[in-house]
């Protein structure tokens, strides 16, 4: 690729691709791509994502709206959810003829 | 359907296969030369969206035909003189105006087709239709949404996208040129009325025109004749390109 497509290809900015599979579940990232407006985005996402029945719903979202957590904040973020397994529900005994949760 | 009606049926089948399997090999030629990868890949899925439609007129047109030709015979094997298809959809795609100019075109019209065509008296051709109404739909966005935005973008855009409309303007009256086998599809609501037809294709493209402030400039050249075997020379280089495997080798397999 050559510098003068570079820059051009920069003038596209980058959208986030968000999949819902099916009814019911969340939409889910699938990865991101180059286009001019969010509807040019839209139609790329359905040529390029979802040409093997993946998707039920598309969501594009500008990547450059997408506030991120820094790999600094690891730590501060993430580590004190370490020590605390009482926050998973696995501390209840579920009777054998509930089925549906 | 009586004994008269196969005879038209095989002939709309072909005419419609024929369109898609040009303007699918047509379209597919712009695969890794197209301006992004997203539009490679859509390109691609529109290609293989019009070769599946051909792959399914043509079983049905050598099915009700009786003479064993296959699929693949019918597409590899007959010359651009026993080619159906619109002149329309064998144009060269020139740049890349002229490609989506086209794709509005035929997907336009293809999609009000199949709409009348779901509806209509023959079983299997509306079980085809059923499927391509959808993917034309596509087609129309997808290509609808790049006139606007070439013809309603720069000035180069404009002027190339200009060019395309007026390059391509002329093609359009062998959608609506109506003769005898098509009289017989609109008797068994297979084929929408020429004049419905017409109107409403002029109504879609004229909102797209306009939106991409366009200009129609009118001639009074209208070609004509692709739906029963007369082309441009565009045809014959491009069914030798497609067609030279299976005539060398004949019933080769993968």
């Amino acid at each position: 690729m050559t510098n003068k497509d570079t820059e051009k290809n920069e003038d596209w900015p980058l959208f986030e691709v968000f999949i819902r599979s099916k009814q019911g579940v969340s939409h889910v990232h699938a990865g991101s791509l180059h286009a001019a407006d969010a509807q040019m985005a839209l139609d790329n996402a359905r040529d390029v994502y979802t040409r093997r029945n993946e998707g039920a719903s598309l969501w594009v979202v500008p990547s450059a709206a997408v506030t991120a957590s820094s790999p600094q904040d690891k730590g501060a973020f993430f580590d004190p959810a370490e020590s605390k397994v009482y926050r998973h529900p696995t501390f209840y005994d579920v009777p054998d003829d509930v089925d549906c949760l | 359907m009586n004994k008269d009606n196969v005879s038209a049926v095989i002939t709309t089948a072909l005419r419609f296969g024929d369109n898609a399997m040009v303007l699918g090999q047509r379209i597919s030629d712009w695969v890794s030369r197209s301006p992004t990868i997203e539009l490679d890949i859509g390109f691609a899925n529109q290609g293989l969206d019009l070769i599946g439609q051909a792959n399914l007129f043509y079983e049905l047109a050598g099915r009700l035909e009786g003479k064993g030709r296959s699929a693949d015979d019918l597409a590899f094997l007959r010359g651009a003189e026993e080619y159906y298809n619109l002149q329309l959809v064998e144009q060269p795609n020139g740049d890349f105006a002229r490609t989506v100019m086209r794709q509005v075109f035929y997907a336009t019209y293809a999609e009000l087709v199949f709409d009348q065509m779901v509806k209509g008296k023959q079983e299997d051709l509306a079980a085809i239709a059923a499927k391509g109404q959808k993917e034309m739909a596509y087609h129309v966005r997808h290509a609808g949404e790049w006139v606007v935005r070439l013809g309603d973008g720069t000035d180069e855009s404009h002027e190339r996208c200009q060019q395309a409309l007026d390059y391509l303007w002329p093609y359009r009256h062998e959608m609506f040129a109506y003769d005898g086998v098509d009289d017989e599809m609109v008797g068994l609501g297979v084929l929408p009325e020429a004049e419905t037809l017409k109107a409403q294709w002029m109504e879609s493209l004229g909102n797209i025109i306009e939106r991409a402030t366009l200009t129609v400039n009118d001639s009074n050249w209208q070609p004509g004749g692709g739906r029963d075997g007369v082309h441009s020379e565009h045809l014959s280089y491009l069914l030798e390109e497609m067609q030279v495997l299976p005539r060398s080798h004949r019933g080769a397999q993968w």
